[in-house]
């Protein structure tokens, strides 16, 4: 039995490959958020095809993943305010802060660059006080 | 070649985020839940997602051109705003609420809950609003 850290490691190193691959081959950060955001603007960057099939990639995983073991189980709350709520502030925030948890997180932090450090430093510390007022209510 | 790679990279990816667990909002939420029963697995996602993407940036600084044509990313830019903290503040503070943020959002669409699509439509809602708060922004007299 393989424990569930071994598969932890072994999808973050896979996270990591891609962010290498998109940076050497397309010499591009693989920052999801920044990539979604230019997405909804209205004026299109140059190379928004490879954006887009970044994109695709993302979205038809899963499929790649099927054929090996049944797709895991989603928990998440039904409550549809706080969904919204959520995806709103995750959206604002991530275009105000130029990034996520990819971009600052996986790709800007193994770069050591300082907004990165910050900016996960301020997610990471706000995400877990917001889980923690939550339990307390 | 270049949307070959961007495609690969993408697949790579969303297979990290499900084969970690990372897709999983509950999960994400335990692993924030710091005070309470704190799951530290998804610490190993970090862990080998920013080794491995170090190597990435560590091979790229002796380079000056992508494999398949273009420059590399202009150096990090030091300067620590007003804009990042905030703006990283609010993104915590929804990212802890429900346990998504943009990657897994995406990932899970296709195989998740009704969820997933709502929080998607917020948060591309919410990217639209901040352009837009933007733009009220730079038009206003100063």
């Amino acid at each position: 039995m393989i424990e569930d850290w071994t598969f932890a490691a072994m999808g973050g190193l896979l996270i990591g490959t891609s962010a290498a691959v998109l940076l050497l081959g397309n010499g591009r950060i693989a920052g999801i958020s920044g990539i979604l955001g230019q997405m909804v603007d209205r004026r299109l960057p140059g190379d928004w095809q490879e954006r887009v099939l970044f994109l695709l990639g993302l979205l038809v995983a899963p499929l790649f993943y099927l054929p090996f073991a049944p797709l895991p189980e989603i928990a998440v709350t039904n409550n549809v305010s706080l969904i919204v709520v959520a995806g709103l502030l995750v959206g604002f925030g991530a275009r105000m802060g130029s990034g996520c948890t990819s971009g600052h997180g996986v790709c800007g932090t193994a770069r050591l660059s300082r907004r990165s450090i910050a900016a996960m430093a301020t997610f990471m510390t706000t995400g877990i006080i917001t889980v923690a007022i939550m339990n307390l209510v | 070649m270049r949307k070959f790679t961007s495609l690969i990279s993408g697949i790579l990816f969303g297979l990290g985020l499900i084969i970690s667990d990372m897709a999983n909002p509950e999960r994400v939420r335990s692993f924030m839940d710091l005070f309470g029963d704190w799951d530290p697995t998804l610490a190993f996602v970090m862990i080998g997602a920013i080794f491995a993407s170090a190597i990435g940036w560590i091979i790229a600084r002796r380079r000056s051109m992508a494999l398949f044509g273009g420059s590399m990313p202009p150096p990090a830019n030091p300067s620590i705003d007003q804009n990042l903290i905030v703006g990283s503040a609010i993104f915590g503070i929804g990212w802890g609420l429900v346990g998504l943020c943009p990657g897994p959002a995406v990932s899970a669409m296709a195989f998740a809950p009704w969820q997933v699509p709502l929080f998607m439509a917020a948060m591309l809602t919410g990217m639209v609003v901040f352009k837009i708060s933007q733009e009220l922004r730079q038009s206003a007299p100063a």
